[in-house]
């Protein structure tokens, strides 16, 4: 603050406290309506204060949207995507930033074009490529006359299939096959300075020592960073587990089942049950981010720009 | 990439960087040459293999007068998304930059809707919107008929368009707080000993110096709203009352895995993707030549 001005300052409050309402309406509503019986929540208009109903409600929502393998599917994808990512991140980043070899440059760029083209844009043949995740490879074979030498040689024909529908694999690969990650960890690595390496070459230490015991170590702050950002996005995923899973029973996952939740048409109007359940299904990530807020914060600005 | 690199190894980087490697191919090069072979291709309807048609499936859709309403349908959202989740993001970030006194408690809160799944949000919004029920629905009791997004498009689409602002809100604070606390504080000073009141120095000093931010969150969300509103429409209206918010993603989804018209869909996906690299390349250009302020 630079200077007194007692109006300005209420001005301020006001206008945050008018935030506040915005960004917490919809919240406050969810709560509300969650924890009413089916009398209160029909009630127009609605009383905007909780009732005592919610255990209920959460009970027959979990019943109704088979909220508890569910949820499980949900944390196996979100904490599988995670791990791959921060792994898969870490070092290709570190291959990228510190060592030297002819196709650098290359590799760096064929893996940040990436970046500019989210998973939705190129969702039909994605899912294409996730029936058989190793066609490339059979087109690849096909092409150069590998297949047809092998099978005039040993009468055996190449046939490459891995098929991803209904499976985990299915479910985390392609999510973590986008750049984000690699891009914060490269931002990182960047700014180690070039008298570390020297001090740890000079110890002695090989540069997959240097990687578990000084680059690791020093990269906390940013696998915290990553981890909540990729554990949000992850768990928030809509479209493509909904493409991906054929069988809904064993693989859905938890926001998938929001759909389910919401009255039919003609049906009962229990949005009581509905909220509930969403309740239960935002509430994760909320967690992780209100946690981690002063980590992923840091990570996400240094990310993108 | 200036830096120097430091261990030569002719197999370890290529055991580093060969999974991520393989990933990208497989998931990224490969569909998206996948979606340029079906784009200019035709697939026989008695099997056979695909004829390559050329333009045709692009000239198709460019002829559907149906598909230009989308599009249209498209922009108009992403704007007014965009303007209405970036306007409530910088009024927040330039009152909670003053640092009163419990302003840490407001800025966590703002925080919270990057967290929040697009379907979850778009039920909730569902259920306050909701003709019928006690919340926005009330004034139907005072005015019969005057608010029913399930008939009215107008109605629907704006209902998204709020539930999509109200998303995007959590980031865009996140990143006008950040420009806003960039700058630095001499200049700010400098600003008060010259006369200028907080008001002024809003407009005349901090806006001015974080048009970098405003321009790449301008870019970030109209990708976003161009490319992430499958989950909101889904869950709230799926594209009705009659189309009436059927944007381009939920059309490439409905044409592709509904209606089965994989060279359909492929086209309209190329479409959508030289609009996203087209975004993207304009914010490098600019970036470029605007980002030296300090």
């Amino acid at each position: 603050m630079i200077e007194r001005s007692p109006l300005f300052n209420f001005v301020t409050y006001a206008a945050m406290i008018l935030g506040l309402l915005v960004v917490l309406v919809p919240f406050w509503i969810v709560i509300v309506a969650g924890s009413q019986s089916l009398q209160e929540v029909s009630r127009v208009p609605i009383v905007l204060w909780p009732s005592s109903h919610l255990w209920e409600n959460i009970q027959s929502a979990w019943l109704r949207a088979d909220l508890g393998p569910k949820l499980i599917n949900s944390f196996i994808v979100a904490i599988g995507v995670t791990a791959g990512k921060i792994l898969l991140a870490s070092i290709s980043a570190f291959a990228i930033v510190f060592f030297d070899f002819k196709a650098r440059m290359v590799c760096f760029w064929l893996i940040f074009i990436t970046l500019m083209l989210p998973l939705e844009v190129r969702i039909v043949p994605t899912y294409a490529i996730a029936a058989n995740a190793l066609l490339p490879f059979q087109v690849v074979l096909d092409t150069l006359g590998i297949t047809g030498l092998v099978q005039a040689v040993s009468s055996v024909r190449i046939g490459l299939e891995w098929n991803l529908l209904n499976s985990y694999t299915g479910l985390i690969l392609p999510l973590v096959a986008t750049a984000t990650g690699t891009f914060l960890y490269r931002q990182f690595f960047m700014t180690i300075p070039d008298e570390l390496i020297e001090a740890s070459k000079m110890d002695g230490a090989g540069p997959v020592r240097f990687f578990f015991d000084v680059l690791l170590p020093l990269s906390r702050t940013n696998m915290l960073a990553l981890a909540t950002i990729m554990f949000v996005s992850s768990w928030n995923q809509y479209l493509w587990p909904l493409l991906i899973t054929t069988d809904r029973t064993h693989y859905g996952t938890v926001v998938m089942q929001l759909k389910a939740l919401i009255p039919t048409q003609n049906g009962t109007p229990d949005w009581n049950v509905t909220m509930a359940g969403a309740l239960i299904i935002m509430l994760p990530p909320l967690l992780v981010v209100a946690l981690m807020q002063r980590w992923f914060v840091r990570g996400l600005i240094t990310r993108d720009k | 990439m200036e830096r120097r690199a430091f261990y030569r190894n002719p197999v370890l980087p290529w055991l580093l960087i060969g999974p991520q490697l393989i990933l990208v191919l497989v998931f990224f090069y490969w569909p998206t040459s996948q979606a340029l072979y079906w784009a200019f291709t035709l697939e026989q309807p008695w099997g056979g293999g695909n004829t390559w048609v050329w333009l045709d499936n692009f000239i198709a859709i460019f002829r559907d007068r149906e598909y230009w309403a989308t599009v249209a349908r498209s922009a108009f959202y992403a704007i007014c998304t965009t303007g209405l989740s970036m306007a409530v993001a910088l009024f927040l970030a330039c009152f909670v930059d003053r640092s009163l006194k419990g302003t840490k408690l407001f800025q966590s809160v703002y925080v919270w809707p990057y967290a929040i799944a697009a379907p979850a949000a778009g039920v909730a919004f569902r259920f306050i919107f909701a003709p019928q029920s006690g919340l926005i629905g009330s004034i139907n009791t005072l005015w019969p008929g005057i608010w029913d997004p399930s008939t009215n498009g107008i109605h629907a689409l704006a209902m998204v368009i709020i539930c999509h602002a109200w998303l995007g809100i959590g980031y865009n604070f996140i990143f006008f707080l950040a420009a806003l606390q960039m700058i630095p504080r001499s200049i700010t000073e400098a600003g008060a000993m010259d006369g200028a009141r907080p008001l002024r120095r809003m407009f005349d000093l901090q806006l001015p110096l974080i048009t970098p931010t405003v321009f790449f969150l301008l870019i970030m969300n109209l990708i976003s709203s161009f490319t992430d509103s499958f989950g909101l429409i889904d869950t709230m209206t799926e594209g009705g009352p009659v189309g009436s918010t059927e944007v381009m993603v939920y059309k490439i989804y409905f044409d592709g895995f509904k209606g089965l018209d994989y060279s359909g869909a492929a086209a309209q996906s190329i479409v959508l993707m030289f609009l996203v690299i087209a975004l993207t390349f304009v914010q490098f250009k600019w970036v470029e030549k605007r980002v030296h302020y300090n």
